[in-house]
C-alpha cells in the first residue's frame, strides 16, 4: 500500500484544514485533485512530515507518519510547489548536495547529479547558477533534486505551474516515464485536471478538507470501453434487436443512432459481421469517455 | 563515469551514515567563503596580531636581542593572565566582525530562497541543519581565535620552560574555554538573525548593531533607570566580564558581577535558540 489515511485531520489554531481522511491507495501514480483551499497542499505537507497531524494518522509506503519520519524521508522524493532553491550554488552542486544529504556517497552523488540533470533536459545548463534559471528551469531543477537519490516514492506539488506548452509537454513526458519505468511511485498534486489526466492511475478528491471522490481512473477507462455510442446508414432495422440477441442492452435513439452496452468479453467484430452482410455503414461509433472534468465536477456538486 | 545516462534509474547501494551527514553542509559552502577576496584579506588581517603576539614573545626571551639594543627586560609587558586576556579581546573583537561578514550567508538565502523544505523532506533534521550550518562559521572563527592563540601560548610556554607552563597551565585552559565560548556564541548568534531578518544585508547590520548599539541601549538603560543591569544588554561587555572571571583578572573594573555576565550570555544564547527554533521550519502555518 502507497497511502494510507486513518482518520486524518489536520488543524492550524481553530481551523480544521484537513477532516477525518479515510483512504487506501496503492496505485503507480496517484493524483491529488480539489479546488483551491481544499486540503491538497495541506495533505502533502502533512505526508511529508512538516506538519503535524492533529487526529488519526497516516502511513506512507507503510510507515507511519508521526513515529517513522526519518524512514519515510529515506523513501520519498518531494518537489515543493514554491520556488525553491539556493540561488549562489550551479545547479550540479546544488542537486549533489541534495544526494549526500539523502545518504548517497560523495562520487556516487556526484555522478548521479549529473545523471539527474541530463535526463530532466538540464545537462547543457548544469553548471549555471540556479539564481540565473528561469522559472521552466527551475522547476526541472527542483524535479533532478526529488530523484537523484532514486526515491521510492516521488511526491510532486504542481509539477507544471508556470511552465509553458512545451515546457509543461516536456514534464508531462518526464512523468510519464518515470511511472512506466516502474521503479517508483508517483504523488502527484496538480489543479490543472489534464496533468493528473495525463499521468495518474488513480485520483484522490479533496473538497474543504474532505474526500469527495476516490477513482480509479484505470478501471473507469476499461469500465467506459463498455459503452458504445454509434450512427449507422442504410438498412439498420433490425440492428437493435440482433445486438440484444447477442447480449447487447441496445437502445435506438432514432436517425440510426444507437446507445449500447456490451457484454464482458463481447467482440466488437460482431458488429461489423452483422453489418456487412446487410450493407449497412457505420459513420461513427464511440466509446463512452468520462472525462476527469466529468469526474472532478461530479465530485464537486456532491 | 556515465552522465548521459536518458533513463531513470534507481539507486540501491549503500548509504553514508546519518550521523555524518550535517558535515556535507560546511563542505559545500566552504567555497562560496573563500572566494570573496574581502573575506580573504580580512583574514589574513586577523593573522596579524597573533603574529605581533609571537614576535613580542620571541624578542622578550631573547636577551641577546634587548642586549643590543639595550632595552630593559623590566620594561616589557609581562606574558601572564592579563597578556592572554588582552588577546582575546583582540582577537574576540575581530571575530565579531568577521561574523558580520561571513555570517549571514550561511542561512538567510536558504530561508529567502524557501530551500529549507528541500532540505528537511529528506533524512536530515533541523538540529542536523543548523549544526551543519554553525560548524562552517566556527571552524572560521576558530581560525583566527583559539587556535593561534594556542600557537602564541606555546611559543611562550617553550621560551618560558616548564616551570612557567606548569603555573600557566590554567592560562591555556581559559584561553581555549573563553573563545570557544565566544566563537559558539558569535555562531548561534549569526544564524539566529540572520533566520530572523532573512536577508543577508540587513543581518550583517543587525549582528553589528548587536555589538555596537546594544553598549549604547545599555548606557541608557543605566542613565534612565539608575541601575547597573543595563549593561547586560552590552554583549562585547559581558564577554569581557566573563574572559576576566576566566583569566582571573582582580583589577578588572565592571559594572556586572561575573555571574550575572554568565546568566546574560546564556540568557542570549537561549532567544538565539528560540528564535532558531521558530524560523528553521520547512512550513510556516499562517494562522
Amino acid at each position: 500500500m502507497i497511502l494510507e489515511l486513518d482518520g486524518l485531520g489536520v488543524r492550524f489554531g481553530t481551523r480544521e484544514i484537513l477532516k477525518d481522511l479515510r483512504v487506501s491507495l496503492s496505485g503507480r501514480a496517484i493524483g491529488l485533485l480539489g479546488p483551491n483551499g481544499a486540503g491538497k497542499s495541506t495533505l502533502i505537507q502533512t505526508l511529508v512530515g512538516f506538519v503535524k497531524p492533529s487526529a488519526g494518522t497516516a502511513r506512507v509506503l507503510g510507515h507511519d507518519i508521526s513515529r517513522e519520519r526519518t524512514q519515510i524521508h529515506a523513501l520519498i522524493g518531494y518537489m515543493p510547489e514554491d520556488d525553491s532553491f539556493i540561488a549562489n550554488m550551479s545547479a550540479v552542486a546544488f542537486v549533489r548536495m541534495m544526494g549526500e544529504l539523502s545518504g548517497l556517497p560523495r562520487e556516487t552523488a556526484l555522478e548521479r547529479a549529473h545523471e539527474a540533470l541530463f535526463y530532466v533536459g538540464l545537462g547543457e545548463a548544469r553548471y549555471r547558477l540556479l539564481g540565473t534559471y528561469s522559472l521552466g528551469m527551475k522547476q526541472l531543477a527542483k524535479l533532478a533534486q526529488a530523484i537523484v537519490h532514486g526515491p521510492k516514492l516521488l511526491i510532486l506539488d504542481e509539477p507544471t505551474n508556470g511552465l509553458d506548452p512545451p515546457a509543461r509537454q516536456r514534464m508531462i513526458r518526464l512523468i510519464q516515464e518515470m511511472r512506466d519505468s516502474g521503479e517508483m511511485h508517483l504523488l502527484i498534486c496538480s489543479h490543472l485536471l489534464r496533468d493528473v489526466e495525463e499521468t495518474c492511475e488513480e485520483v484522490l478528491i479533496l473538497k474543504q478538507g474532505r474526500i469527495v471522490h476516490t477513482s480509479n481512473l484505470e478501471q473507469e477507462r476499461r469500465a467506459n470501453r463498455r459503452f458504445v455510442e454509434l450512427e449507422a446508414y442504410g438498412h439498420h432495422h433490425g440492428f437493435a434487436d440482433a445486438m440484444t440477441a447477442l447480449g447487447c442492452e441496445c437502445s435506438p435513439l432514432g436517425l440510426g443512432r444507437f446507445r449500447m452496452v456490451l457484454p464482458e468479453g463481447f467482440d466488437l467484430k460482431e458488429i461489423y459481421r452483422w453489418a456487412s452482410g446487410r450493407d449497412v455503414q457505420f459513420r461513427r461509433l464511440n466509446h463512452r469517455r468520462d472525462t476527469l472534468e466529468e469526474i472532478f465536477l461530479k465530485a464537486m456538486e456532491n | 563515469m556515465a552522465v548521459y545516462k536518458r533513463t531513470y534509474k534507481a539507486f540501491d547501494g549503500a548509504l553514508t551514515p546519518g550521523w555524518s551527514r550535517f558535515l556535507i553542509l560546511p563542505r559545500s559552502s566552504f567555497g562560496q567563503v573563500t572566494q570573496s577576496k574581502f573575506v580573504m584579506v580580512y583574514l589574513m588581517a586577523c593573522f596579524f596580531f597573533p603574529l605581533l603576539c609571537a614576535v613580542f614573545i620571541y624578542i622578550s626571551h631573547n636577551v641577546a636581542f634587548l642586549q643590543t639594543f639595550n632595552i630593559p627586560a623590566a620594561r616589557l609587558f609581562a606574558i601572564d593572565n592579563k597578556f592572554f586576556e588582552f588577546f582575546c579581546t583582540f582577537q574576540g573583537t575581530m571575530a565579531s566582525l568577521l561574523t558580520a561578514f561571513i555570517g549571514p550567508q550561511r542561512v538567510a538565502p536558504d530561508l529567502a530562497n524557501n530551500a529549507l523544505p528541500l532540505y528537511f523532506c529528506r533524512p536530515f533534521t533541523r538540529a542536523e541543519y543548523v549544526l551543519g550550518k554553525m560548524s562552517l562559521l566556527v571552524y572560521f572563527l576558530s581560525l583566527i581565535t583559539w587556535m593561534p592563540g594556542l600557537v602564541v601560548f606555546i611559543i611562550q610556554a617553550s621560551l618560558a620552560g616548564w616551570q612557567w607552563t606548569r603555573d600557566n597551565a590554567w592560562i591555556l585552559g581559559s584561553l581555549l574555554l573563553g573563545l570557544m565560548l565566544w566563537d559558539l556564541f558569535l555562531s548561534l548568534m549569526a544564524l539566529a538573525l540572520s533566520a530572523w531578518v532573512k536577508w543577508r544585508i540587513a543581518a550583517g547590520a543587525l549582528i553589528l548593531g548587536v555589538f555596537f548599539a546594544g553598549a549604547g541601549f545599555g548606557s541608557a538603560v543605566n542613565a534612565i533607570v539608575r541601575t547597573s543591569y543595563g549593561s547586560l544588554l552590552d554583549l562585547r561587555q559581558v564577554i569581557s566580564v566573563i574572559w576576566a572571571h576566566l583569566f582571573r583578572d582582580v583589577s578588572a573594573t565592571a559594572e556586572i558581577s561575573a555571574g550575572a555576565a554568565w546568566g546574560a550570555l546564556a540568557g542570549a544564547a537561549a532567544v538565539c535558540l528560540w528564535l532558531l527554533a521558530r524560523r528553521i521550519r520547512a512550513f510556516e502555518v499562517a494562522r
